[in-house]
């Protein structure tokens, strides 16, 4: 129940620069995820605002306060880690407990926030086991447990589930979700998995590289990625990036992609696309924006042809594949009306969801 | 069919294989206990049938008596042997494991200038024999005024003890995940209570480990009783036993063995002891795996 503030953190490992100038404000009750790359600095993050790591330069302010030189201890978080770091040598419940009982509760008040967390994480029938005596997915309960009866300000979850299998982990994504919903506190939360950040977060921070790429909604995420990074970070199957060039010709823009395949650029985009006359961008549409041929509901749709290289059906859609210009374009197509193997097949595209990124700055505009 | 010969094919290998492991142990088996149950056999032998070259050296054919037992007990200083020993050795113990807990923990966790180093050096000084070390050290327990008397051992075995002891645990203690001691930090724990509740509960095995390498240490030490404690009131049982039940070429050989037999069995029974902790390994669970 707190909000978080980072001013311009750095953090330096004898040469790595692991963290490059975060700025970031996390509201209180926010449910913030930061995703990114293994190895962009995403836990070094977490762990400077837990106070595991020295700051470089730059500040953590938790309710307004600079903490930089606060032990872990006293600022009021909790973290649950990947490799849940449960004291094998303690019961469920005594390491639920650990913390409380450094800080001298009383037995009552130590009690009854034990068992007030065992019947929200269900595990009110395993106290008394130790935690080789768990499964992954319990580990991983007790983890948030031992978490939860501290009932502080800030959670920090890093990469919590990524040792669960696939199954388990989309069972204990529910299960954080509603423990926010229950909890109402600030949770900041670590992973590399952007499905796992698009269905849990409030907002999503994509670092790379130790830097922000951008800050925003999950749906902003996925409908107005502001770099190519993001672009092709967020969403499964990723978007498809297709080198091309903007022309002029007479008063209308054209995206061209080779001599024989252009789109005519959209009315209410001529403005935002005309810095990029006569300059190598790329185009980024995303699979299902990428469709067998369909009645054109707007002007926005456009149809070209193309070999089908590959069909990978998937029940619902059929992931097409095939190139354009060197580059392999995925498209999402109704089973019913793709064509087979080699053959030529009509696309549409929906310019309203086309994406132009300046391949000098990596932007998209 | 095809999957039932290869079945009963793996069957035989491992009955193969149980049979020879312990073919193999019970050699070993007896290959071991051969010493001590020559202790044992001659120790309750009269010394005449000792003396005696005719009988079988591996059975008691005229008798079992005790006598050598009761005249260790009673004629010699035996008793006061096994108290000086088990004084030295508690002791030793006592200070190996806190000097060496202590310092494996700083070295393994505080990350302070050299600590890589320091690890290393300690190690170092284990490598030098006792051989080499007892006769400048002879000059140093002299200068200190120790000289006969069993205080000398409580100082220098620690400085065989320690070394080893403390390359044990800070091995124990660096397999401990960094995530467990964050846990803890988070927790509210400060270097103590992270030391006491966390590192030396995980680290059990390795501290049982430690424990009987110094009880070891002090409790068979040979070489600096022999160089540094020559009055009886102040000797400890190995150097004891034999100077007292060897008279010039005299070999008591009853009293001997009997000595023998009864100075190694604490070490078996604290052995035996510790074995069932040592095994039940407790680190397993800790994160992951
Ligand atoms: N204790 C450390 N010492 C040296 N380099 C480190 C340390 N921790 C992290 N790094 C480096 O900092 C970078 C970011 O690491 P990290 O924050 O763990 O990435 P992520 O969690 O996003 O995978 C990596 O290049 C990593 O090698
Ligand atoms: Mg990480």
């Amino acid at each position: 129940m707190a909000d978080v503030s980072l001013k311009n953190l750095h953090k330096t490992f004898d040469i790595t620069e692991a963290v490059r100038g975060i700025n970031l404000d996390i509201v209180d009750n926010e449910f913030l995820v930061l995703v990114g790359p293994s190895g962009c600095g995403k836990s070094t993050v977490l762990r400077l605002i837990a106070g595991l790591e020295e700051i470089t330069e730059g500040n953590v302010l938790i309710e307004g306060n600079i903490v930089n030189d606060i032990p872990p201890k006293d600022r009021d978080i909790a973290m649950v880690f990947q490799s849940y770091a449960l004291y094998p040598h303690m019961t469920v419940y005594e390491n639920m407990s650990f913390g409380l009982r450094l800080r001298k509760y009383s037995k009552n008040e130590i009690n009854k926030r034990v068992l007030d967390a065992a019947k929200i994480l269900n595990i009110s029938e395993l106290l008394d086991r130790r935690p080789k005596q768990l499964s992954g997915g319990q580990r991983q309960r007790v983890a948030m447990g031992r978490a939860i009866v501290r009932n502080p300000k800030v959670f920090l979850f890093d990469e919590p589930l990524s040792n669960l299998d696939a199954k388990m982990r989309g069972q204990m994504r529910t299960e954080i979700k509603k423990l926010h919903q229950h909890l109402k506190t600030t949770i900041i939360y670590v992973t590399h998995d952007q499905v796992e950040a698009m269905t849990l977060a409030d907002r999503i921070v994509v670092m790379n590289d130790g830097i922000i790429e951008q800050v925003g909604t999950p749906d902003e995420m996925y409908n107005a990625p502001k770099t190519h990074f993001v672009a092709s970070f967020i969403g499964s199957p990723s978007m498809n990036f297709i080198p091309c060039q903007v022309i002029k010709t007479n008063e209308d823009l054209y995206i061209k992609i080779n001599d024989k395949l252009y789109f005519s650029v959209p009315k209410e985009r001529l403005d935002r696309y005309k810095v990029l006359i006569n300059k190598e961008a790329i185009l980024g549409i995303r699979p299902e924006h990428l469709t067998n041929a369909k009645q054109h509901i707007h002007d926005m749709y456009e149809d070209f042809n193309a070999k089908v290289k590959v069909l990978e059906p998937m029940g619902m859609d059929t992931m097409v594949f095939f190139d354009i210009s060197e580059a392999e374009v995925c498209a999402r197509c109704d089973p019913k009306s793709v064509g087979k193997v080699q053959s030529d097949m009509t696309f549409t595209i929906d310019k309203s969801q086309i994406h132009l990124i300046d391949i000098k700055t990596n932007k998209v505009i | 069919m095809k999957k039932l010969i290869s079945k009963s094919g793996l069957h035989s290998n491992r009955k193969w294989a149980l049979y020879t492991s312990y073919g193999f142990l019970i050699a070993f088996v007896i290959f071991f206990l051969f010493p001590p149950y020559f202790m044992l056999v001659t120790s309750l032998k009269s010394n005449t049938e000792i003396a005696e070259l005719a009988t079988n050296p591996w059975i008691i054919e005229h008798g079992v008596t005790f006598e050598h037992y009761w005249s260790l007990l009673s004629e010699t200083s035996f008793l006061t042997f096994f108290r000086n020993t088990v004084v030295v050795t508690l002791l030793v113990v006592a200070i190996t494991m806190v000097v060496s807990v202590l310092a494996a923990y700083s070295l393994s966790r505080l990350k302070f200038w050299g600590s890589g180093i320091l690890a290393t050096g300690i190690f170092l000084t284990y490598l030098v024999p006792e051989t080499l070390l007892f006769i400048p050290l002879f000059k140093i327990v002299g200068w200190l005024g120790l000289l006969n008397s069993y205080w000398v051992l409580v100082l220098v075995y620690p400085t065989l003890s320690i070394p080893f002891c403390t390359w044990i645990m800070i091995g124990y203690f660096s397999s401990i995940p960094k995530e467990l001691d964050e846990a803890a930090l988070i927790d509210g724990a400060n270097h103590i209570q992270m030391l006491l509740k966390v590192f030396i509960p995980v680290a059990m095995p390795g501290l049982i480990a430690a424990t009987i390498f110094a009880f070891t240490v002090s409790w068979a030490g040979f070489l600096y009783p022999l160089a540094f404690i020559y009055s009886e009131s102040e000797m400890v049982l190995t150097v004891g036993t034999v100077t007292t039940l060897i008279k010039g070429d005299v070999f008591h050989w009853g009293g001997l063995m009997a000595g023998a037999l009864l100075a190694s069995a604490p070490p078996v029974i604290l052995y035996a002891f510790l074995m069932d902790y040592y095994i039940a390994g407790l680190t397993s669970g800790a994160t992951k795996g």
